[in-house]
């Protein structure tokens, strides 16, 4: 039966990587996912994991270690953080391009330059491109259930993309929480052995990397962009079911926090939601109408989900942990490109929140909700973001 | 053309392209003259020399013109000629 | 037909693909395959070999083959080697194909620590000294003192001056059991290579020179014999390594000055037509002729002449 401890939030990831029993682990050091690739080491050298342990002389090689793994037909899990994920992106697109269907976290990280082990959501997000499913965790218990999850999404037939699961560094991998883990028995039934349909089998000679020209080319990108499309629904069933295991019902492709008659929404990803959660819930005692959108699936972009819980707001507050350098928040694009051209659709403010691990407390979030009740009173965008507790002693 | 999860393709399907519309200069082999060693067939980098009961025969759907098998043949018995278009 | 088809049911590598007239890397890869048997997974990084197997729909592996991107070819090996272990499939083994490109510069960390992680793959570069897919620029692997479109000869150069990297001797140095180096105008010697490192576990590498007449600038059936030239010379000594140590060479049957070899590419004619340019030959001479002491690569009976016609 299950059990439940205090546990790192690094050491619920890696017990539930063991759980999956992958049988391909490949990794390279950075701060600040070591914890869970070194959990993961110890319980493969005390026999307690029964993987194949790569390690590799850079991220380039972890990533390209897991794709050559998928490939000959075995599961397999890797992780990285910031600059190693930033190498990692030429395999990774290669890697969703060719269908290979394994599992790593994203322990985020802001990146360099300035250098900097503090946390923000730049690295992830700049993958948002590469046909990666996404996903983002608010707390530790919850990062342990979507890593159980996202090996199912990962290899369903019809889906056969990596999957990146998005955790904060150091906030919830190396910080101490209460978490229960399922037995291997509830593991095993929840999620099957990989099997696919096209492995590399010297029975069955098939040849991967293929050069496409522009006659096929589009055709293969919308074959990605397609399962992604499919994916949503799968995402949302494999939530619902994993719920049903384990009591823990975390939403599916979004979590709608106290929206029903929220003038304000504010939408957010990460270990902020938390934050954002108790903020809202004493906003609401003193009657303000506000509440949350917690972005669980970032691609494929949950837009059908949002917009059935924005109908009555007045203003979206989007809270960045990311910024495209020139334009905005990445989260704030997409939401706004979805919601242009129709009609009665909420103001979206874009606010840049939590760079470099600029903490996002309560009195941020109050100030975030006020300025974007200010603004909604004009009902006017912004020309730029709104960059959220800035130092005036030093801003340039 | 279909498209194929991930640009997976099925080995050998390669045959399906006759690489013989590359060809200038064909190979005519004189198997009077052929010693049967083999070279040929070996020296080939498209496989397309075939033996079979010690005769060999150019496959053509498949020979660029390359020359080699006519420039290694011990025993001058490949001579290349024009191709006729 | 039945000849045809018999034939096409035991080659690995089939027709159709669209290699170069005369190219040195198809021929290799056909015998390559020969002695392996079809029981392999082959990786081949970015390049022309995977550029002219692989157009979307037409295959000529019949192989398990992937080609990830162009850094990757060891490491993808490495992960393929690690999934067979962990599926119990022991007699399925993993070679990766990949050009100097890739070998000697853009994966060459990933090279170094496949090898150093004692990955059980035999790696064969198919080495034609440059980057040839994209139409000929300088690699790690361009020979010095040839003409490469990003190192050209011209009024004020002789082309590349560096000397070619030694990868045999770097990887040998990493402790890999078999090192070997390797050329299609001896295919008997390349297969019977490529069995003796099949006998082996653990990293093993093969370096195979792979003459190239669309670039080189040589007529298409001239593949195999510019590629003796270059062994007859000494430029490019074959030999098999074992822990580190030279166990066997291939001994030179009758030696050729490097002229012949040079003269006979275009990639070189620059080096015929001033003073600077015959220096140049001269010192290209001069490793021929250290290749020749150091590998011993004259019969005993021509001793006398081991100093070659430099002196």
């Amino acid at each position: 039966m299950d059990t439940t401890e205090v546990l790192e939030g690094s050491e619920a990831v890696a017990l539930a990587v063991q759980a999956c029993c992958p049988q391909v682990i490949s990794a390279y050091p950075i701060s600040p996912q070591t914890h869970i690739v070194e959990a993961l080491a110890r319980m493969v050298a005390n026999g307690d994991l029964n993987s194949q342990y790569v390690r590799v002389e850079s991220e380039f090689s972890a990533a390209s270690v897991v794709s050559g793994a998928s490939a000959a037909g075995s599961r397999a899990y890797t992780a990285s953080s910031s600059q190693g994920l930033l190498l990692m992106t030429e395999v990774l697109y290669a890697s969703a391009g060719m269908r290979l269907p394994f599992v790593m976290t994203g322990v985020n990280r802001a990146i360099s330059a300035p250098i900097t082990i503090q946390v923000d959501h730049q690295d992830t997000i700049s993958l948002r491109d590469a046909g990666l499913i996404q996903l983002y965790v608010e707390s530790s218990q919850e990062a342990y259930d979507m890593h159980i999850a996202a090996f199912k999404i990962a290899e369903d037939p019809r889906i056969m993309l990596p999957v990146l699961v998005c955790m904060d560094g150091w906030i919830l991998t190396h910080s101490y929480e209460r978490v229960s883990c399922l037995s291997q028995e509830q593991v095993d039934r929840f999620l099957p052995p990989f099997q696919p349909e096209n492995f590399l089998d010297v029975n069955d000679p098939k040849s991967w990397g293929s050069y496409a020209e522009e006659d096929v080319l589009m055709e293969f990108k919308y074959a990605v962009q397609k399962a992604m499309q499919y994916s949503k629904g799968r995402i949302t069933e494999i939530s619902s079911e994993l719920a049903t295991i384990t009591g823990r019902d975390h939403g599916g492709l979004i979590e709608a926090y106290r929206t029903t008659d929220a003038e304000v929404i504010l939408l957010a990803m990460g270990s902020v939601v938390g934050t954002i959660k108790e903020t809202i819930d004493k906003l609401r005692s003193q009657g303000e109408r506000v509440g949350l959108i917690k972005i669980r699936c970032y691609r494929p972009f949950p837009f059908e989900d949002i917009l059935k819980n924005i109908k009555e707001a007045k203003v979206i507050a989007v809270l960045d942990a990311n910024v495209s350098v020139g334009s905005e928040g990445a989260v704030g694009m997409d939401l706004k490109a979805k919601l242009c051209g129709r009609p009665g659709v909420p103001l979206v403010i874009d606010f840049i929140a939590g760079l470099g691990g600029r903490e996002v407390n309560e009195d941020r979030i109050v100030e975030i909700v006020e300025k974007a009740q200010e603004l909604g009173k004009s009902g006017l965008p912004l020309d730029e973001s709104y960059w959220v507790g800035l130092n005036p002693e030093i801003v340039p | 053309m279909r498209i194929s999860m991930g640009a997976v393709v099925p080995g050998g399907t390669s045959l399906e392209y006759k690489t013989g519309s590359w060809r200038d200069q064909q190979p005519v082999l004189n198997m009077e003259l052929c010693k049967k060693c083999g070279m040929c067939e070996s020296v080939c980098p498209d496989s397309a020399v075939h033996e079979k009961s010690e005769i060999y025969r150019i496959d053509y759907d498949y020979c660029k013109g390359c020359g080699l098998c006519a420039y290694e043949c011990p025993a001058n018995a490949i001579q290349m000629i024009p191709e006729e278009k | 037909m039945n000849a045809k088809k018999k034939g096409m049911e035991e080659d690995l590598f089939v027709s159709g693909h669209r290699a170069c007239h005369g190219c040195g890397m198809a021929l290799t890869v056909r015998h390559i395959l020969k002695a392996t048997g079809k029981d392999v997974i082959v990786v081949t990084p970015t390049g022309c070999l995977e550029t002219f197997t692989s157009p979307y729909g037409y295959s000529p592996w019949r192989v398990p083959w992937i080609h990830h991107v162009f850094e990757n070819g060891p490491s993808i090996a490495s992960g393929v080697v690690a999934a067979l272990k962990a599926q119990g499939r022991d007699h399925v083994r993993v070679l990766v194909i990949g050009g100097d490109g890739s070998t000697f510069d853009i994966g060459f960390g990933a090279l170094s620590g496949m090898l150093e992680r004692g990955d059980d793959v035999l790696y064969i570069c198919v080495d034609n000294g440059a980057y040839m897919n994209t139409g000929g620029q300088r690699s790690g692997a361009s020979p010095m003192y040839s003409s490469t479109t990003t190192d050209p000869a011209g009024m004020q150069s002789l082309g590349k001056l560096e000397k070619k990297k030694d990868l045999p001797a770097i990887i040998a140095a990493h402790g890999v059991s078999y090192v070997a180096t390797a050329s299609p105008a001896y295919l008997k010697d390349l297969e019977k290579k490529v069995t003796r490192a099949m006998g082996y576990h653990g990293p093993r590498y093969i370096q195979i020179d792979t003459p190239c007449p669309t670039v080189w600038g040589f007529p298409s059936d001239q593949t195999m014999e510019v590629g003796r030239l270059g062994v007859e010379s000494g430029l490019l000594p074959l030999f098999e390594m074992e822990d580190e140590k030279i166990t066997a060479v291939r001994k030179i049957k009758e030696r050729l000055p490097v002229e012949k070899y040079l003269g006979a590419q275009k990639r070189f004619r620059h080096l015929f037509s001033s003073d600077e340019g015959r220096r140049a030959m001269e010192k290209i001479q001069a490793h021929a002729d250290e290749n020749i002491e150091k590998f011993g690569l004259l019969k005993r009976a021509n001793n006398e002449k081991q100093n070659g016609p430099s002196q």
